[in-house]
């Protein structure tokens, strides 16, 4: 089978995009068309004492200019979080409410007070400048360390100390027994820096009011239309859910930051009604980092303790995790149950503790970015292993591979039951791709050259699939996370499969397809995917945390079991044979053993003609699956990074990096090392280049990519990408997801490497060159003083 | 206003503009050619790259207006029917996943091997990450970009 | 962007004329900064007067050692330019470093100097190599045009027609990029002139492009890399900003210029 699972099948997507004819939410214009401009807080923190539009509404083309009172006067909801964490002290978070449009106060740069509505958009802009705002400025600040303090300002009054949660995991008590008895102790500050996730696509909303039907029309650029829909109708109350169509045509990246339903939209969707216009709205870069939401912005401390034969006996962890000004949709998951745990690694640890502290500052919200919670924790046990094995003196791969969990089931301190694995393996297979026995020769020669060469390990696991259902539901979410999925034969036997799960760059339009193909013997030509679209698709929950493998394909495969099913109770009744002997191959329904058949075609012609059914039979042949999971899945792998430093100027070239990773079941192996390669730039860009920066003021200095450093083609190398997988027992195809593991895995390697190359292991991210070098001092004033 | 006049994928077209509109604005709102796009303000993401007079430009940085008389050539003009070479390098490469870089990327690889085969230099693998310094993709990691521009210039050359 | 009236100027005159007309106006080169600036809404000139296509404003003449570059030049001809390569090599790959290939087709070496951004290329170039800014009135020395950060000895009115330079017996430039902007963070031109060493850095200055007095005379004791060794370059009146502080662009200082020398040709 050429085109099923395992092959390397090109994507079937990709024209339309190469042509330039995909269809973005920009791309989109309707009739009477306007445009919306926001009018947003040059301060980072301030009261709103009044808002004087009277100027702006004079400006030639302005239809509307619109705030926040009026926005709560006609009842549109609060922005929520759907995601309830419990406190230590079982009280709930401490959550502070935010408005599509401020009212009383701003919290951040950016945060939006009120929108122009106007002909154009020079026009929309031109009078977002003229609309006054007094504001009373407050104090800012706009990192948790100093959010905590006493003498930090108060950013929602309930919420005091800016303490969002106090959160726990794991036991103290044996945790802090254990580590009393350690043999060898390795403690560190970490930190995990703030990062803006940048598709490439801005976010974008064109919102369409109907008042003869009373109906929405929202085109967005939606990881997940469905959950929007739900979302703006249930809890923003901007529309019945009846009467909003939520349309995420094609989607040029979203990396998590697309997941949630932000302010912009629920505007324009209520501005719409307000003006009887559509409404458009497109972000433009600068505008795009002061509001989509950030990622990471952890700061920890760790301590990791080990027996005299290097076996980890206990760890116990602190994290502070900014939030930002507000509670986004996924906020409080993300540095609790997508982070804390994970901080077993692949690691076999009796002991663990870890409490967070979720912090408001007058920052963008942060939420979930490509890894959520995931990289944090992989970054935190990957750089501590790596420590403790320079501290102890042993070899980081051998401290690693001797605390390997080795026998699954294997249940950690932190919830998590990793079903499957094989982490010496991937290990092994990554060794010897990176030829780490001619490491040391490599090094040696690199100092030849006045270079300073470096290895660095980091062997990463992560939860993925998410996630069962009942079991988020037990830890605070506020919604499901199964995925549907609806095959529906044509009667001429073309296919189309309506997906819940929403495909943004990860080329589902193929990938799915293979699995229809594989089943049925069908070219991937005649199948179509379906997906983006509330009033085409059933419910269905979207695309984030590796999720559409494991859990839209396994939907897709249930509900293939269903059609396959009822082909081969029609093949029966019509070929006059026992349905246990139907096989269905090659495009043909056949009775084995015989040369009676059925082209795949006249199954379908019947199913819907009727005429010869069997008895109680409905017509028709299509069938719907909803997929709930019952685990989370765990893709691991090792990576390695080999660097060569410049010790003149602290320049970095990463001269290799090798990963091999288990997926569990691989349908397309170009697709699977695309999202390897994509999620690897990532971590290397978060490791050495990404930062989004404050100053005292909480103005951010990095918004635009004349700041804030995109890795571009020259930062990076090739990738040596391989896979050794061990087959996941939870879901029907075997999958466990591939989207994020590029980059939980590779920031601690990139890490370990140039510490190990330069000497010093005080090195945080992004390891600019400038850090490098001053890092290379500092190591060289030491061993001088010494 | 200011009246322009321009060869658009090889097709006159003539408009009466705003002086402030972008060459990118022109094409995608005026003459509702939507590959090229826009992805930053400071003209460093190349989403908007175009071939104006034979030459990759950056539509996002240049006034409809400077453009009069131009020969300009977008994504969905760089083919005769089908896909341009390039075009199908990438595609073989899976040098794309969200697409939204895409078209800049195909303008901007065009162009460079044009220039490389023009100066008789060898479009090495350094060479093109280097030449790509002004296009941004977030989902490739590049590593298939650069394979595909690879390929995409031999298959130009023997096109 | 603001409401802004564009005019293509046809001559030199013209260009002068027009800008002379408007409130507010500014001219339009290859606008790679301009542009970007206006649609930030950080600028609102009245008027733009187009100088792009004036035609005695482009190319580049070679005669005996003397280079005269017209302003409306772009970086990519600059960088292409064969006569340049064989008598100033050192500018043509300077060129070839500035923004990226689509930029460098549109940006003109005139827009670039005219702007003096700190972090801008050709004035490391134009300074070390004591050149001569032409405008429509006047003859200026680099020495004397380039006055502080996107500041210059330009009046609002005046149009650089060209630059000239005497080819150098040796020049190089190294330059560190910024790795977000790719401006230069540091960057260095090293040359060897009919005046001696000279040794210009752009990108690392608090008051933009600057002369490094100390290694220039080093350099004329001794012109090679390790003649620098011993200068001390001091992070006094140094750039500091979020990429790198003034302590380590001085090591970098140092090290391109070491590095500029060395590529020397």
């Amino acid at each position: 089978m050429t085109e099923g699972i395992g092959a390397r099948v090109l994507r079937k997507e990709d024209k339309r995009f190469l042509m330039g004819k995909g269809r973005y939410t920009d791309d989109i214009v309707e009739p009477n068309q306007a445009y919306a401009a926001f009018v947003r807080s040059p301060h980072a923190h301030a009261e709103v004492k009044g808002i004087d539009a009277s100027a702006a509404e004079a400006m030639d083309g302005v239809v509307a200019v619109l705030n926040g009172e009026q926005l709560t006067g006609d009842g549109i909801g609060n922005i929520i979080c759907g995601w309830g964490v419990t406190q230590k002290d079982g009280s709930g978070m401490n959550m502070g409410a935010w408005s599509a449009l401020a009212t009383s106060k701003v919290r951040y740069v950016g945060d939006a007070v009120a929108v122009v509505i106007a002909d154009s958009i020079e026009q929309a802009r031109n009078a977002a400048e003229a609309v006054e705002v007094d504001y009373k400025i407050l104090p800012a600040v706009a990192q948790s360390m100093k959010a905590l303090t006493n003498d930090a300002p108060e950013i929602h009054d309930n919420a005091p100390g800016n303490v969002v949660f106090d959160w726990e995991i794991g036991d103290l008590a044996p945790t802090d027994a254990a580590l009393a008895g350690a043999a060898y102790i390795t403690e560190m500050d970490i930190t995990n820096n703030r990062l803006a996730p940048n598709p490439m696509e801005p976010r974008s909303a064109v919102a369409t009011y109907n008042d003869a039907e009373e109906h929405y029309t929202l085109y967005t650029t939606s990881q997940n239309p469905h959950v929007a829909r739900l979302v703006l109708s249930a809890f923003y109350q901007v529309a019945p859910e009846h009467k909003l169509r939520v349309i995420a045509p094609d989607v040029g990246g979203g990396f998590g930051s697309k997941i949630y339903i932000y302010p912009e939209e629920i505007t324009c969707l209520w501005a719409s009604m307000k003006t009887n216009r559509s409404v458009k709205w497109t972000s433009d870069r600068t505008e795009a980092f002061l509001t989509d939401a950030h990622g990471r912005d952890h700061v920890s401390t760790a301590k990791i303790g080990f027996d005299k034969d290097h076996k980890i006996v206990g760890l116990k962890v602190n994290t502070k995790a900014n939030i930002g000004a507000y509670m986004s949709l996924f906020s409080s998951a993300v540095p609790t149950y997508l982070y804390a745990t994970l901080l077993s690694g692949q690691y076999n640890i009796a002991n663990i503790y870890c409490d967070v502290q979720a912090v408001y500052t007058n920052t963008v919200p942060v939420d979930a970015y490509r890894g959520a919670g995931r990289p944090e924790a992989c970054f935190l046990v990957e750089r501590i292993m790596e420590t403790a094995a320079r501290e102890m003196g042993v070899s980081p791969v051998e401290l690693r591979r001797k605390n390997f969990v080795t026998s699954f089931p294997h249940q950690t301190p932190v919830i998590m039951a990793y079903d499957s694995g094989d982490f010496a393996t991937n290990q092994d297979q990554a060794l010897k791709a990176a030829d780490y026995d001619g490491f040391e020769a490599r090094r040696t020669e690199a100092a030849s050259r006045g270079k300073l060469r470096g290895i660095g390990f980091s062997n990463y696991i992560e939860a993925c699939g998410i996630a069962p259902s009942a079991a988020v539901g037990s830890l605070g979410a506020g919604v499901g996370l199964w995925e549907s999925a609806e095959v529906r034969v044509n009667p001429v036997g073309t296919i189309e499969v309506l997906t819940g799960s929403h495909s943004h760059g990860q080329g589902h339009e193929t990938t799915f397809t293979q699995i229809v193909a594989e089943r049925f013997g069908l070219p991937t030509e005649n199948i179509q995917i379906v997906h983006g679209d509330t009033d085409k698709v059933q419910f269905g929950m979207g695309t984030y945390g590796s999720r559409s493998g494991a859990v839209g394909m396994s939907a897709i495969f249930k509900a293939l079991d269903k059609v396959e099913a009822k082909v081969k109770k029609i093949a029966a009744h019509v070929l006059e044979a026992s349905e246990d002997d139907i096989v269905i191959e090659g495009g043909e329904v056949k009775v084995a053993g015989t040369d009676k058949l059925m082209g795949w075609h006249e199954v379908g012609l019947a199913a819907y003609t009727g005429h010869n059914l069997p008895e109680g039979m409905e017509p028709g042949l299509k069938e719907t699956s909803f997929y709930d999971p019952t685990n989370f899945t765990f893709p691991a792998g090792c990576y390695i990074c080999e660097v060569e430093v410049d010790p003149e100027t602290g320049v970095t070239d990463i001269v290799q990096f090798v990963a091999s990773d288990d997926f569990g079941t691989i349908i397309n192996p170009m697709i699977v090392e695309g999202q390897v390669h994509g999620g690897i730039a990532q971590g290397i860009g978060q490791a050495m280049l990404e930062n989004v920066v404050y100053d005292d003021d909480a103005q951010q200095l990095s918004a635009s990519y004349m700041d804030y450093a995109m890795p571009r083609a020259d930062d990076l190398p090739n990738y040596s990408v391989h896979h050794a997988s061990t087959e996941c027992p939870g879901n029907p195809l075997g999958m466990k997801g591939c989207g994020e593991a590029g980059a939980i895995g590779s920031p601690p390697a990139v890490i370990n490497a140039i510490t190990d190359a330069i000497g010093n292991n005080d090195l945080s991210m992004p390891a600019t060159s400038a850090k490098v070098w001053a890092a290379i001092q500092a190591a060289s004033a030491k061993q001088a003083a010494e | 206003m200011t009246e322009i006049s321009m060869t658009v994928n090889g097709k006159a077209v003539k408009a009466d503009v705003p002086d402030n509109t972008l060459l990118v604005e022109y094409i995608r709102e005026h003459l509702r050619l939507t590959g090229t796009h826009v992805g930053c303000d400071t003209s460093q993401c190349g989403a908007c790259v175009v071939h104006v007079d034979g030459k990759a430009m950056k539509s996002c940085t240049m006034l409809a207006a400077s453009a009069d008389g131009a020969d300009v050539t977008t994504i969905e003009g760089i083919a005769d029917g089908g896909l341009h070479p390039m075009q199908t390098a990438f595609k073989e490469n899976h040098g794309l996943q969200c697409g939204f870089c895409t078209p800049g990327m195909i303008m901007t690889a065009t162009d460079m091997v044009k220039r490389y085969q023009a100066d008789g230099k060898e479009l090495t693998e350094d060479a093109i990450r280097h030449e790509l310094e002004g296009n941004i993709c977030r989902c490739t990691g590049y590593h298939n970009i650069v394979k595909a521009i690879t390929d995409g210039a031999s298959k130009m050359t023997n096109a | 962007m603001y409401e802004t009236k564009y005019h293509k100027a046809s001559s030199v005159a013209d260009a002068v004329s027009l800008i002379g007309e408007s409130d507010d106006g500014k001219l339009l080169s290859g606008g790679q900064t301009l542009l970007p600036t206006m649609k930030a809404r950080l600028a609102a000139p009245s008027d733009l007067v187009d100088i792009s296509g004036i035609a005695n404003m482009h190319g580049i003449k070679v005669s005996g050692s003397t280079v005269t570059i017209g302003a409306a030049t772009t970086h990519a001809e600059v960088a292409r330019n064969a006569d340049l390569q064989a008598a100033c090599g050192s500018v043509a790959c300077l060129a070839a470093g500035i923004g990226d290939a689509a930029v460098r087709h549109l940006g003109t070496i005139g827009g670039s100097v005219a702007n003096n951004d700190p972090a801008a290329d050709y004035p490391a170039a134009l300074l070390a190599l004591g050149a001569t800014i032409t405008t429509n009135t006047r003859e200026i020395a680099a020495g004397d045009f380039f006055v502080g950060l996107f500041e210059t000895a330009l009046s609002d009115d005046e149009v650089i027609v060209s630059v000239s330079f005497d080819a150098p017996s040796k020049a190089a430039y190294a330059k560190f990029p910024n790795p977000a902007s790719r401006y230069a963070m540091v960057g260095v031109f090293a040359a060897q002139t009919a005046n001696g060493a000279r040794v210009a850095v752009t990108g690392a200055g608090s008051d933009g492009v600057y002369r490094q007095s100390d290694m220039e005379a080093a350099l004329d004791s001794d012109w090679a890399a390790s003649a620098l060794a011993g200068v001390q370059v001091g992070s006094e009146g140094l750039l500091s900003d979020m990429h790198a502080d003034a302590v380590y662009r001085a090591n970098l200082v140092k090290v391109m210029a070491g590095r500029a020398v060395a590529g020397c040709a």
